[in-house]
């Protein structure tokens, strides 16, 4: 019996020191990170952008020079544009595994349903990234230059990172029988490696619509292009707090949800939606092995208490009637 | 208590004979035969191995699903993996029950219970084989790259442990058979260590299953979506094994009936009533448990609000009050039928809550022309797995003494 009790004791500990090791850096306690300070990102200003797609098009050919990463195109996909040619009202396209970003045409209620407003889509480079608190390899990445990277050397493929995206952004190759998820990385490589000085879709907008700056500096700049002609732009810098805020921002002259930005998604970064109960989970691996093991050794002591007890009646009985035969 | 028959003891194999089971198995004459008497099995086979290959050879997820970039979970998530690990709850109730409650009369219910989970999460870790882009890195998570900080990986590495756990709890079924005696000896010693392990991992990966959709406030409907996800996945995940333990001995009773030891048949119904109560009990909590965070985040407006509130109303009415009425009555009158009903429609609102947050309430941002549907190739992987499950769980109480105890341990009563 003592053995079992050690056995038992042992197996608890082995769990409670399991769990906690491994759930450790999971803390559920209160927010702090501010994100990288001169961190880099993109500002796109909707009232700028006519939707000639050659930020698709310089996406496009810097990552199908370097490194393969996407096949070169010679024109412009031809299924998006011919959702361009005959919008339906809201209809979003989304990117696919074969490009990181498209621009998407929108007739807004605002401006009467017929003038079009486009928008650009990519990766948002979130400062606390859904897809990197999800992924169960750490395959995601945030550098301190503000892009969120993906190694796909770890990349096992249960597109979780698809699932926890607020803005679904990440893409698979599910065509592949080795696939491989698939979004912007706002050209970090080739930046950090010298090869460009701005992401490829920067480089290639010749209508300023896209910036490319310090996350700082564009903030501010937003601000003052909002401040410079009073009611021009909607007061509010998109990706200035959305999810706890991201390195692309967006200010627009039309309200965000009507080109396909989604209003509703809060402030709070997606890391702090599960780290509460992320943080309960070494609770419940310290206290259960206790309580259970507690339990097991009271209804067995209990048992046995009944056991004695019947024992000791029935031998009483037996006493008794003994002694009365005995007379 | 019921009426019929206890029946004599099962036979079971003396070890000499077991190996030459085991051998059959590599005689294909054994599946010639098999084809023979089973032939609607023999066609979900063949097709399961069709789908296989197309899956891993040849269309890849493309070619097997309907899966898309907005839609990157279907049913291999939402019913293989999500209701697949609830479903094998009954491994961690009834042990629970039986060897750390020491419920008396429950010990019987132990093997069968074990096996299921054994199976169950077996086989939840093969489909999901299916499901991810790359399956051979599947041990990456663990001892690769862990990803900590993600919930995905807190489920992995308790199902993964599980797994084990539920290998070690089952081994002494096949060594008691193949006459290894030390080794189910050895296991013995580690009963209480190991359930309470098993407890412990089940807790922290079923509520961890609810925890996944934390992360995505804005795609699940407010009427699913709350901090509270992870509770409400244990608590129900306690009623789906149990509510399983009663349906899957009544499947059973019927199928493997020369199988079970008259103390089996004699504790039967005593289980079944014990459950039953814990059941309505446990249901009856839950019922209001999903009113707290309607309640407390302020979500009445979403209850009468389209299609989205009738499925709210039905689950709630239609698969945890009604369950937990006819548990209630059914114990109450002693009605073993009326339980079995209650425990059929629990385990059917099992699947459509775990529907409801994973797939029917999920991606509520997406136009309805966007919206995910299964194609015919995933159906047949999931019917593939379930038959496969079914096929182990009979071979191995045909063979081995699980409905009865190992005629090596007579000595122990």
């Amino acid at each position: 019996m003592k053995r079992r009790n050690f056995l038992g004791l042992a197996g608890a500990a082995t769990a409670t020191v399991t769990a906690t090791a491994l759930t450790g850096n999971a803390k559920a306690s209160g927010h702090s990170f501010e994100g990288y300070p001169n961190s880099y990102g993109v500002l796109f200003d909707a009232s700028r952008c006519i939707g000639c797609r050659q930020c698709e098009m310089g996406c496009n050919k810097i990552n199908s020079e370097n490194k393969s990463e996407a096949k070169p195109w010679i024109n412009l996909p031809a299924k998006d544009a011919s959702v361009f040619a005959t919008p339906p009202a809201e209809d979003t396209v989304r990117t696919d595994s074969t490009m990181f970003t498209l621009v998407n045409k929108f007739e807004p209620q605002a401006l009467g349903g017929k003038s079009p407003v486009y928008k650009k889509f990519q990766c948002m480079h979130c400062k606390e990234p859904a897809c990197a608190s999800a992924c169960f390899v750490k395959a995601f990445t945030k550098t301190p230059e503000g892009a969120v990277t993906y190694n796909g050397s770890v990349c096992v493929g249960c597109r979780y990172c698809m699932v926890a995206c607020p803005w679904s952004v990440p893409t698979y190759q599910f065509d592949k029988l080795i696939p491989y998820v698939k979004k912007c990385h706002m050209c970090h490589p080739y930046i950090t490696s010298g090869k460009a000085q701005v992401p490829g879709c920067v480089g290639a907008c010749p209508m300023e619509a896209l910036v490319w700056g310090k996350r700082e500096d564009l903030v501010k700049q937003a601000w003052e292009r909002i401040g410079a002609v009073p009611g021009k732009y909607l007061p509010h810098v998109y990706g200035e707090h959305e999810m706890g805020g991201t390195n692309w921002l967006y200010i627009s002259h039309v309200p965000f949800a009507q080109i396909g930005l989604a209003e509703d998604l809060g402030e709070t970064p997606a890391p702090e939606l599960t780290s509460g109960a992320l943080g309960l989970v070494p609770l419940v691996a310290c206290l259960w092995p206790v309580l259970l093991g507690g339990i097991w050794q009271i209804t067995k002591w209990k048992d046995r208490k009944a056991g004695e007890a019947t024992q000791q009646a029935v031998a009483e009985a037996v006493a008794l009637e003994r002694a009365k035969a005995g007379k | 208590m019921s009426q019929h028959d206890h029946g004599a003891q099962p036979v079971i194999l003396p070890p000499t004979e077991a190996w030459g089971v085991l051998r059959s198995l590599l005689n294909p004459i054994t599946y010639l035969k098999f084809v023979k008497e089973h032939p609607i099995l023999s066609i979900i086979f063949v097709a399961g191995l069709v789908v296989t290959v197309n899956r891993f050879l040849i269309g890849g997820l493309a070619g097997t699903t309907h899966l898309d970039n907005n839609n990157p979970w279907g049913i291999w998530i939402s019913f293989d993996l999500l209701c697949g690990v609830a479903l094998a709850a009954g491994g961690y109730t009834t042990t629970a029950a039986a060897l750390i409650f020491n419920i008396k009369g429950f010990r019987t219910a132990v093997k069968p219970a074990i096996l299921t989970a054994f199976l169950g999460y077996s086989f939840v870790v093969y489909a999901l084989l299916y499901d991810v882009g790359q399956p051979w890195r599947l041990p990456y998570p663990v001892f690769v790259s862990p990803g900590t900080s993600s919930v995905l990986f807190e489920v992995g590495l308790c199902v993964m442990l599980y797994v084990t756990v539920l290998a070690i709890e089952w081994l002494p079924n096949f060594t008691d058979w193949v006459g290894m005696k030390k080794i189910s000896h050895l296991i013995h010693k580690a009963t209480i260590a190991l359930t309470i392990m098993g407890i412990v991992l089940s807790t922290m990966h079923q509520s961890s299953l609810g925890m996944l959709y934390l992360i995505a406030p804005s795609k699940l409907h407010p009427l699913w979506y709350s901090p509270q996800l992870p509770l409400q996945f244990f608590v129900s995940s306690m009623v789906a094994g149990m509510s399983m333990v009663i349906f899957e001995g009544t499947i059973s009773h019927h199928y493997l009936h020369s199988r079970m030891s008259p103390e089996y048949n004699r504790d039967h119904d005593g289980v079944l009533f014990g459950f039953a109560k814990a059941c309505s009990i446990i249901l009856f909590g839950y019922f209001f448990m999903k009113w707290v965070p309607i309640a407390g985040e302020n979500k009445w407006a979403y209850l009468t609000d389209g299609k989205f509130a009738v499925m709210w109303w039905v689950e709630m009415f239609g698969f945890v009050a009604l369950p937990c009425l006819l548990y209630a009555v059914g114990y109450r009158n002693k009605s073993t039928g009326i339980i079995k009903a209650a425990a059929a429609i629990s385990v059917l609102g099992i699947v459509v809550n775990r529907f409801n947050v994973s797939w029917f309430a999920f991606n509520i941002q997406l136009r309805p022309g966007q919206h995910y549907f299964p194609s015919v190739q995933e159906v047949i992987v999931s019917v593939f797995v379930v038959t496969l499950i079914i096929l182990c769980f009979r071979f191995i109480s045909k063979y081995m003494a699980i409905f009865s105890d190992h005629p090596a341990y007579k000595d122990h009563h």
